[in-house]
């Protein structure tokens, strides 16, 4: 009995339980908590580097009814889109490759990894150099085939930039899409399989009635994983275009960035960064939803 | 059931190459830029072939950006800060995550996930604001204090997760016989988990080795304390980009990380698959 007790008291101690987080959970309060909230004061402010005064909702005002603005909008989702696409449909089939029983599966599950490791700031001069019109591979490979009738800027034309900051990111989310989508698929009973086999399905129905829907829930929550992760993707468009050319590849984040430490207007910078955090917080609510549901269905099984 | 026939055999290999070449292109070229002159990179028409391919680059880089050893140097030192700060707030905390139930647990968890829904460039007005009242621009720890932010919330779960796995039977019955929790920490819990540590470090040093180009681009303008990523643009803003040397330099500039990575892949995959989906 008093064993219990004292277990009890040892395993239960509330006082020390947050003692233990205090720190921590001060930090993220300091760090990230207070500055967005004051990110919602300043984006009623025309907070700059001289002073602030409080303007009310003329900082929305402004960027809401600009056509620029609300384009960007619109051209963020675009890019948005095709870039989770893209990175789900290229993953998936990666997953299935590298999860086949080939020889050296092992070293193409560790070559893949790179892109995601690295730093992407430097990762992306690499794909500097191949957009380069000039001497870049891509241009020469198109030059060489006749592909292209002379030198060609891939970041120099607002489609072409459109499309290049595209791959690019495809590139960096790829490789965390594939090692999931693998992990997943390593985590299929193999007896499903086998009665498949038995049952004479094809590879194809066995890939699109077993494969597919068993892992169903994990693509659910990268492609919203990743969409998040997609939407706060910075340093690939500010070092291949900054946002150009002609403002075709600028998204909500490099606007944002733009506004509050390109010109210091800190005011209309926070109600940018506000209309961000407004999408970021839909994008969670959703992926928690999704993320919950999908833990409690695991666990009823 | 696992044999293919040989067509199926070449198709998927066709298909493992050109996936392959998507994901390594941009380091194959960077090597191979880095090892022809650069006279050979700016020919016209485009040539695929360089007759006195050489590692010059990597010496001549040197000379073209004096600082560049400074900048790998403060790359590697600001992520090991970065990475040993965020364990010590880390620790703590997950162990009571592990361990202990409080009201407002689960829920403070979850929160700790949305933390990981914002990137930093949101919060950079306010922080910027709040590393200038404090005096801490264009030093070391405007570029560590935003970066320990952002990675405290997955190192709280994967940790925890690790936590999690050592038998809570160990610690009862070592209580149980009076040794005190400190005892406890020491004897029990820190050699038990130090796998744990070992793949949460290097996460958050691999973490703060990515995320530093933003923090520096931002908050610092000091050459003395620029992480590599940031300085490997001193390469441009010459008369003519020195493409070979700053593929050369970018190159070693992520050779610590790809080093890490190769010999702990099997620790690191596993850390950064925790990472995303939790249970």
């Amino acid at each position: 009995m008093i064993k219990k007790t004292k277990l009890q008291a040892y395993n239960s101690p509330k006082l020390l339980a947050y003692a233990l987080i205090a720190p921590a959970a001060i930090y993220i309060l300091c760090i990230v908590a207070w500055p967005l909230i004051e990110t919602i004061r300043l984006s009623f402010t025309n907070s700059s580097l001289a002073g602030e005064d409080y303007v009310g909702f003329q900082n929305y005002e402004k960027m809401l009814s600009s056509s620029k603005y609300n384009k960007i909008i619109v051209r963020t989702f675009i890019w948005m889109f095709f870039s989770v696409t893209f990175k789900i449909i290229i993953g998936l089939i990666g997953a299935v490759l590298l999860n086949a029983n080939l020889w050296g599966r092992s070293a193409f599950r560790v070559l893949v990894i790179p892109p995601w490791i690295v730093p992407i700031a430097i990762g992306c001069l690499g794909w500097l150099w191949l957009y380069n019109g000039y001497f870049g591979i891509l241009a020469g490979v198109g030059m060489r085939t006749g592909i292209l009738d002379g030198p060609y800027g891939f970041l120099a034309y607002k489609n072409s930039a459109f499309i290049s900051t595209i791959i690019t990111d495809v590139w960096v989310g790829t490789p965390l899409v594939t090692v999931f989508f693998l992990a997943a698929m390593q985590g299929i009973p193999k007896d499903l399989y086998e009665a498949a086999y038995c049952d004479g399905a094809s590879k194809w129905d066995r890939f699109f009635k077993i494969t597919l829907p068993q892992i169903t829930p994990v693509i659910i929550t990268i492609a919203l994983l990743s969409a998040i992760w997609t939407f706060n993707s910075f340093e690939v468009i500010y070092i291949l275009t900054e946002g150009g050319p002609r403002g075709a590849t600028t998204t909500l984040i490099i606007d944002t960035y733009k506004m509050a430490l390109g010109n210091y207007k800190f005011g209309r910078g926070a109600a940018r960064a506000v209309i961000v955090v407004i999408l970021l917080t839909i994008f969670s609510a959703f992926y928690m939803t999704v993320l919950l549901k999908i833990n409690k269905k695991v666990s009823h099984e | 059931m696992n044999k293919y026939s040989l067509t199926h055999k070449i198709f998927m290999y066709l298909a493992i190459l050109v996936f392959m070449i998507f994901i390594l292109l941009p380091f194959i070229e960077m090597f191979y830029a880095s090892l022809r002159p650069l006279d050979h990179l700016f020919r016209s028409p485009y040539q695929f072939f360089s007759d006195d391919l050489s590692f010059w680059a990597y010496g001549e880089m040197w000379n073209t950006v004096p600082k560049l050893g400074r900048y790998i140097f403060n790359s590697f030192f600001l992520a090991s800060c970065v990475a040993i700060i965020t364990l010590l707030f880390v620790i703590p905390a997950a162990y009571s995550y592990a361990r202990f139930y409080f009201p407002a647990k689960n829920v403070s968890l979850y929160l700790l996930l949305a933390v990981n829904m914002f990137s930093g460039a949101v919060l950079l007005i306010p922080l910027y604001k709040l590393l200038r009242t404090l005096g801490l621009l264009n030093t070391y720890l405007a570029m560590i204090v935003p970066g320990v932010a952002f990675l405290i919330p997955t190192s709280i779960w994967l940790l925890k997760s690790y936590f999690e796995k050592i038998p809570i039977d160990l610690e009862e019955a070592a209580y149980v016989d009076g040794a005190s929790r400190l005892q406890i920490l020491r004897h029990i819990i820190a050699p038990l988990s130090t796998p744990g540590l070992v793949v949460v470090g290097i996460y958050a040093f691999i973490g703060a080795y990515a995320q530093q180009f933003l923090f520096a681009i931002t908050f610092n303008s000091k050459k003395e304390y620029m992480p590599i990523p940031a300085g490997l643009y001193e390469f441009i803003g010459y008369q003519t980009v020195k493409w070979n040397e700053m593929m050369a330099a970018s190159l070693v500039g992520i050779a610590p990380v790809l080093i890490v990575f190769l010999f702990l892949q099997k620790y690191i995959v596993e850390g950064l698959t925790a990472g995303g989906v939790k249970n």
